[in-house]
């Protein structure tokens, strides 16, 4: 089996336990002063990387697991975060404030990359918390013309390069069997990721960082779908409560529920 | 097809005019020369077609101008015929081949994208689904095409609204690729009428390529309740339930006495009480049903994501001041252990 070469494309997003807010010019979401971090399915993908490492699960070995990340040059602190977590070195396409990529362009550039870094497993997150489009691994894999096994919650190498995938689908789960090189996604089962320690979070610091600008690659940045406008969605008004579960399917008959 | 063109530009040019209440700008000539045709993606199982799958045809009437719909596995000529009854559409692309009956990507993308040159489409519709979301970015990629997930509403031919950050955000979004493809929310798009059509059915081009991927096997969960992403009723449990002994003690009970499906937020999923595929938020299933019931959840935004559109919020929990009593209409503070047993009984009365 091929030694192992992964990529690991990971995203700065607002973190997830933060509640957005729509900014004043209804444009997009307030980004100023609030706190991001590692979109979570992508800590997935790390987790999933350095395990196949450690358990020696992949018959030819790991080679290589490489972060990459396209966004403001702050997104070099979720790069260190993927090193301490035991990605061996990143790369990261530094991009202006308030310039940033629609999936396809990710894509296009992973493309790129894949093919200049000998890539021949990348691991992606599912869907980024931000925009929700869950478009990027799957448009990869058809711009590379390779297999592709979305929201994986299981991943097995077999002998002759091939890779077995539980999928999370509607209704339960499937299994597809690929063969590298292969493009997959993950999804929230696939493993619980770890806390970098001091110790690692020392250790990343010393770990290589390459940056780059999307110039240097040669892909077009262009947007092809333009944001019109971001709006709160309509408040909820909570009902207020009742007092016992008599009081609760009165009011819901009265609401028309029952 | 003449006069069915004729009298789309007709209706497209009352629009313009309507709407603008003016002299039509030159600019609009070229939409009206371009003529706005959907392909609607259907889904299929074992030769059965998924009524869920309708909101494609739903989304397209919404758009106005000629519905096509598509369609492909082995065996394909009784599913084809059924869709052929659906309202609304004109004709059925059919291609019949099991290579693929279980939707790979790698082959059914590049099937797509052949049929879909051939028909010159200018909107491509699929569900929001785990089938849609796998295939249809590949196909955008091979179309290069930025594709738009999840729309829950269409403007106009150019400009949809869809959901951001775990649908704390509606964002309005405007396309300039030529074609548009666009999965749709099932809970927006209500499965268009199967009855009242006659479409005519055409045999699809078969370019036949080698998938590179191997389906192996399945593993479903069997239910003889509703199915939570269309059910009128759901009951949905969280951490609070405790164990999955007590999940099923507490929740099933409640779900058979009201006809619900049964859902779960990602606490309980994660800690083992219900299965993956009962889950409902950013990450799970989005619901939109009458009656959204639910037990020890605390009302996570990622669990708000996936069932704050219903129409009526009720939630037990004994923290009075769990986020969840902000968007429930009706609320209890209670210990669900008793509530919802005595609720069960009460129902069932």
């Amino acid at each position: 089996m091929s030694a192992l070469r992964i990529l690991v494309p990971v995203k700065r997003v607002i973190d997830y336990a933060v509640k957005p807010r729509v900014n004043k010019a209804q444009t997009a979401i307030e980004t100023n002063g609030v706190k991001h971090s590692m979109n979570p399915f992508d800590e997935l993908s790390i987790e999933e990387s350095v395990r196949i490492r450690e358990k020696k699960s992949a018959p030819g070995g790991v080679e290589e697991i490489l972060a990459f990340s396209a966004g403001p040059t702050k997104s070099q602190d979720i790069l260190r975060t993927a090193m301490a977590m035991g990605a061996d070195r990143s790369l990261l396409v530094e991009m202006k404030d308030g310039e940033d990529l629609e999936p396809l362009g990710v894509a296009k550039l992973l493309q790129k990359v894949v093919e200049k870094e000998k890539s021949n497993l990348v691991f992606l997150g599912k869907q980024s918390i931000d925009d929700d489009a869950g478009q990027t691994g799957q448009m990869l894999a058809g711009l590379l013309g390779w297999s592709q096994a979305t929201q994986a919650s299981k991943v097995e190498f077999k002998d002759g390069d091939i890779v077995e995938v539980t999928k999370e689908v509607d209704g339960g789960t499937d299994v597809v069997r690929g063969k590298l090189p292969m493009v997959i996604t993950t999804d929230l089962r696939l493993n619980e990721p770890r806390y970098a320690s001091l110790q690692s979070i020392m250790k990343a610091k010393k770990k290589k960082l390459e940056k780059s600008t999307l110039g240097d690659w040669g892909v077009d940045g262009t947007k092809r779908v333009k944001t019109l406008k971001v709006i709160e969605p309509p408040p909820r008004q909570g009902g207020g409560k009742v007092d016992d579960v008599d009081g609760m399917i009165s009011k819901l008959k009265e609401l028309g529920a029952l | 097809m003449l006069s069915r063109a004729g009298h789309s530009i007709l209706r497209q040019a009352r629009t313009q005019l309507r709407t603008q209440a003016g002299p039509t700008p030159v600019a609009s000539l070229s939409a009206l020369a371009r003529l706005l045709s959907s392909l609607a993606v259907l889904e299929q199982k074992e030769g059965k077609l998924n009524h869920g799958s309708l909101g494609a045809v739903t989304a397209a009437k919404k758009l106005g101008g000629s519905i096509t719909a598509f369609i492909a596995g082995g065996n394909i000529k009784s599913v084809a015929e059924e869709a052929a009854k659906v309202a609304g559409i004109e004709k059925i692309i059919a291609v019949d081949n099991s290579a693929y009956d279980k939707g790979l990507p790698e082959n059914y993308a590049p099937l797509l994208v052949e049929n879909i040159k051939k028909g010159g489409f200018t909107h491509i519709i699929a569900g929001h689904t785990a089938f849609g979301k796998n295939l249809l970015p590949r196909v955008a990629a091979l179309l290069d095409v930025q594709q738009i997930s999840d729309i829950t509403g269409i403007e106009n031919e150019n400009t949809f609204v869809r959901p951001i950050y775990a649908g704390n955000a509606i964002a309005t979004v405007e396309s300039s690729d030529e074609i548009k493809i666009i999965t749709i929310r099932g809970t927006a798009f209500a499965a268009a009428a199967a009855e009242g059509g006659s479409a005519s059915i055409e045999e699809g081009v078969d370019p036949k390529i080698e998938s590179h991927t191997e389906w192996v096997s399945e593993d479903l969960a069997k239910s003889d309740r509703p199915d939570l992403a269309t059910a009128g009723k759901v009951v949905s449990g969280g951490r609070g339930l405790k164990s999955k002994e007590e999940f099923d003690r507490i929740m099933l009970p409640l779900a058979d006495a009201l006809g619900a499906a049964i859902g779960a937020s990602r606490a309980a999923v994660d800690s083992g009480y219900a299965d993956n595929s009962l889950q409902v938020g950013q990450t799970g299933k989005v619901v939109a049903p009458q009656l959204y019931l639910c037990a020890g959840i605390s009302g996570a935004i990622q669990h708000l994501a996936g069932m704050k559109d219903s129409k009526v919020i009720a939630a037990i929990n004994k923290d009075a001041d769990a986020p969840i009593f902000q968007v429930a209409d009706v609320g209890l503070v209670g210990d669900l252990f008793d509530k919802v047993p005595e609720l069960t009984e009460k129902l069932k009365k």
